[in-house]
């Protein structure tokens, strides 16, 4: 092969334009950052994150103290008022039963809000445990697990819902149908947890862990459970609205809570029948629905874009 | 091959373009759109490669060295773009070309070799449609017959024997090597220009290696092909190409001809690189009596390179005092059988003997699948053997139960290869290193702190780290606190399973500084495995080779590199890229 090199001079830059760092320089500026710290950066940043978190603030604030915000008692109700139009002492007007809308729709906040509470925190829990275990242990465990995850998750859990509260329609409350909708709605997050401690469980820091002589236990507790937590969170928030939602439904099917407790299901489900009349009555209680899931799902949308670095990378 | 050249005789077009360079880089700058703003990845770059040359780009990773490459053919991710300078091939600018002229030349004039060959063919299709796709695309034959034809001679000029089969056959029936055959014959299939290959063999067994860079050295020349490639080995990059260029944050340091670079760097950052080059040092690292911390960077590299001869000896000695000892670890005849579902049975490791005495370092070195890696997990109880004995300070693993174990635990600990993967990365560094003491219940926490920030010291860190999280720290930092972490119970024995592989080599060569250092002052015993014999010669006293499970070859060092006994150690030898480049010194 014909040599070229005289054609190719021997060139160095001059160190003043180049010039050396020490080799593997400790970078001292900034804070402290880990992933949740970094999350937190980014979702402060997010407006979206700002709007759904003050939703959130004022529906948790109305069911904590619904009295703040309205002086009329949602049971106290005169059939002369049936139906009456927004103006004069209400605001959204009157259901059939002529009681006051926007008092019935400020006292039912609570109801939606603990049902979806109660079923996300249940969700959560047996979710953790049910996938924590059958991922991180695998083997007949992981076996035994799944397949008690599959059964649940081949009923829809609103179907599931529909025939325990018709069976237990005597102990009908806000407990008996969060469970109700608990019961079958976690598998989803057990496997979404399972599939991430799959991955998570053979890192090399778990290994390592092994070899320093941690327990089992303590390294999914320590090591590999913080590890895959991330879209179970994201899932999680998405749930509480879904939950808040299956609670209408069944009020709205009459299997739901007792017509005597207040919920936005309910008063959906009695002013079905007036729609043409005094729409009010449906169309005021499913906004405050739909606002209140939407603030969940909104939120749980930044969350996923926060934890994801991936959808973060892809904006 | 001779079938395959084609008649574009290298020597009658040289002469005719002599003045004009095949590829001529100019000033060229290369940004990335970040959350922080445009951040310059290339900045002021200036090449020139003659027709019928080779030119390797060096540099550590985030030199810029792909980024060059990639703006070449235009393959910059969405982010990047070129903010200055030109780019001729054969007097045609490209970085102002339009996306269809660019369609035109890649493939066509450039042809493209990528890093991963394990990631970069699509494991749904076949061989045959993933060339013949090639092949059809860059419009050099038409005809299902013809595509057909072209495709068997593009895979046999790759030197793959039997094309006409292996056409039906899928990526995963394909190792590594025959898959980077595979892309660099689609690389070649239209006869381009100009090669671009970046990093063609880093994800492949030294031998592998090798033979690919020897077949395609061939080939370029034979088919007259300009070759362009893109490494971080100086030693293969000096070996390989004619002309060299040394990229350091996004700049050019120095280019030339690569023996002269060799000989004598001229600029300082190429004189640290040949410096610390494992494939080119010849001697072992020995402890040095100046802390790392207070090396002058800017010294000239010649100086931060220890009188090797007067610690050389007080090393010996150190050998021969530990010869008296009972031995740290005794392996016998240790195996281990995976049962493989349908298949039946695969012996990982074959009756394995060894003993490594106190404070010295043993290498256990083989390619991928030799099972040196399973040998370490048995040596840590992460694995069970199958049958075998390990002695482990005179204490038989095997006879061991729970407690006794977790004792020993705390005399032998590991790192890991991954310095991404081998810290948890939602606790901070000192709950890191503090975590074997608090498991072993050593110490109260104060004492624990005050440890910490000890270990941070030995390991050269600064103490402000202990609140910080690994995502902040560079691959070397991450693989001191993974050592730092392993000696916090002050272990006798340290098992490091290619803990220095996936570093750069100037922090590859201050990690081995380090353990060398570590090793003199705790008189620490390693176990070290690795793949890359280079890092043996500066680190180990005694060398096993491991080939399929067996033990084929183990001696000392130096009769190990002067005297190999068996083929498969010479060819071993023989494959560490830049070991025949001799360096006036």
């Amino acid at each position: 092969m014909p040599s070229r090199n005289s054609q190719q001079n021997h060139f160095v830059a001059p160190l003043e334009e180049t010039p050396l760092v020490a080799i593997d320089q400790v970078k001292t500026e900034g804070k402290p950052s880990n992933l949740w710290i970094d999350a937190w950066h980014d979702v402060r940043k997010r407006p979206m994150f700002w709007i759904s978190s003050v939703m959130i603030f004022v529906i948790v604030t109305v069911a904590l103290f619904p009295s703040l915000f309205t002086s009329v008692d949602p049971t106290f109700c005169e059939l002369s008022k049936s139906l009456d139009g927004p103006g004069g002492d209400s605001v959204l007007g009157y259901t059939k039963q002529g009681c006051d809308i926007y008092s019935r729709i400020i006292y039912g906040t609570g109801t939606s809000l603990s049902v979806g509470i109660i079923v996300t925190v249940l969700v959560f829990v047996l979710g953790i445990v049910f996938g924590a275990f059958a991922g991180f242990y695998g083997g007949w465990v992981d076996g035994v697990l799944s397949r008690v995850g599959d059964i649940f998750f081949s009923i829809p859990y609103i179907l599931a819902a529909v025939v325990i509260m018709s069976v237990f329609s005597a102990y009908r409350s806000v407990w008996i149908i969060s469970l109700a909708i608990g019961i079958f709605a976690w598998p989803s997050t057990a496997r979404v947890l399972r599939a991430e401690i799959f991955r998570v469980k053979n890192a090399d820091y778990v290994m390592a862990a092994t070899a320093i002589g941690v327990s089992r236990f303590r390294i999914l507790l320590r090591h590999v459970l913080p590890n895959s937590i991330a879209p179970v969170i994201v899932v999680t928030t998405i749930s509480l609205a879904a939950a808040i939602v299956a609670e209408a439904t069944l009020s709205f099917l009459g299997v739901g809570l007792p017509s005597t407790t207040m919920s936005w299901g309910n008063d959906i489900s009695q002013a079905q029948n007036d729609l043409r009349v005094a729409p009010q009555t449906l169309i005021y209680p499913s906004i405050a629905l739909s606002l209140t899931v939407l603030s969940f799902i909104m939120l749980g949308e930044v969350v996923r874009d926060a934890l994801d670095p991936k959808a973060r990378a892809a904006r | 091959m001779s079938s395959v050249t084609r008649e574009t005789d290298g020597n009658t077009v040289n002469s005719q373009n002599d003045e004009r360079p095949i590829l001529e880089i100019k000033d060229l700058e290369v940004g990335f759109n970040t959350q922080n703003g445009l951040v310059k990845a290339v900045d002021g770059v200036n090449i020139t490669l003659y027709r019928g040359q080779s030119l390797a780009i060096v540099g550590e990773s985030g030199s810029g060295k792909s980024t060059t490459a990639h703006a070449i053919i235009n393959l910059l991710p969405g982010t990047g773009k070129i903010t200055g300078g030109s780019i001729k091939l054969d007097g045609q600018e490209l970085s102002t070309a339009t996306p269809k002229e660019m369609e035109d030349i890649r493939g066509r004039r450039i042809g493209f070799v990528p890093q991963d060959p394990m990631s970069n063919l699509n494991p749904v299709w076949s061989i045959g449609f993933q060339v013949e796709e090639a092949i059809r695309s860059n419009g050099i034959a038409s005809g299902k017959k013809d595509v057909r034809a072209r495709a068997i001679e593009v895979l046999k000029q790759a030197g793959l024997g039997d094309a006409d089969r292996r056409l039906k056959q899928y990526p995963h029936q394909f190792s590594g090597g025959m898959r980077q055959r595979v892309l660099i014959g689609m690389g070649l299939a239209a006869n381009p220009q100009l090669l671009i290959a970046d990093e063609p063999t880093s994800a492949l067994d030294v031998t592998v290696q090798r033979v690919i860079l020897d077949h395609l050295e061939t080939l370029t020349r034979d088919l007259g092909t300009t070759l362009l490639f893109i490494t971080h080995d100086l030693g293969l990059a000096a070996e390989r190409a004619e002309q060299l260029v040394v990229m350091y944050k996004g700049k050019v340091v120095e280019s030339g001809p690569s023996v002269k670079i060799l000989k004598d760097p001229q600029h300082p950052y190429t004189q640290r690189l040949v410096a610390a080059a494992p494939s080119l040092a010849s001697r072992r690292i020995q402890a040095s009596d100046t802390p790392l911390a207070e090396l002058d960077i800017h010294a000239p590299a010649e100086a931060e390179v220890v009188d090797l001869i007067a610690t050389a000896e007080a090393r010996a000695e150190a050998r021969e005092h530990a010869a008296d000892l009972p031995p740290a670890i005794v392996v016998e005849d240790l195996t281990k059988v995976y049962k493989i579902r349908g298949s039946g049975e695969f012996k990982a490791v074959d009756n394995v003997s060894f003993q490594i005495a106190k404070g010295t370092t043993m290498a256990l070195v083989g390619e991928s699948g030799s099972g040196k890696s399973t040998v370490a997990k048995m040596l840590l109880k992460l694995e069970d053997a199958t049958s075998g004995k390990i002695i482990v300070g005179g204490q038989d693993l095997n006879a061991l139960g729970g407690k006794e174990l977790f004792n020993l635990r705390s005399r032998m600990q590991p790192v890991f290869q991954d310095p991404y993967g081998s810290l948890n990365p939602l606790r901070n560094i000192g709950n890191t290193i503090s975590e074997p003491m608090s498991v072993h219940g050593v110490g109260t926490r104060k004492s624990r702190q005050a440890r910490v920030f000890e270990l941070l010291d030995q390991v050269s860190l600064p103490k402000m780290l202990v609140s910080r999280y690994p995502n902040e720290l560079s691959g070397g930092q991450r693989q001191r606190i993974a050592i730092a972490r392993a000696l916090a119970l002050k272990p006798e024995i340290v098992i490091l399973d290619e803990a220095v592989s996936a570093l750069d080599v100037l922090v590859q060569a201050q990690i081995l500084r380090l353990l060398a250092d570590l090793q003199a002052e705790l008189d620490l015993t390693y176990l070290f495995i690795t793949h890359d014999l280079a890092v043996v010669r500066v680190i180990a006293d005694h060398v096993a080779v491991m080939q399929k499970g067996k033990i084929v070859e183990y001696s000392s060092t130096d009769e190990v590199f002067d005297n190999p006994q068996q083929q498969y150690t010479q060819d071993l030898l023989a494959a560490i890229p830049g070991a025949s480049i001799e360096l006036a010194s």
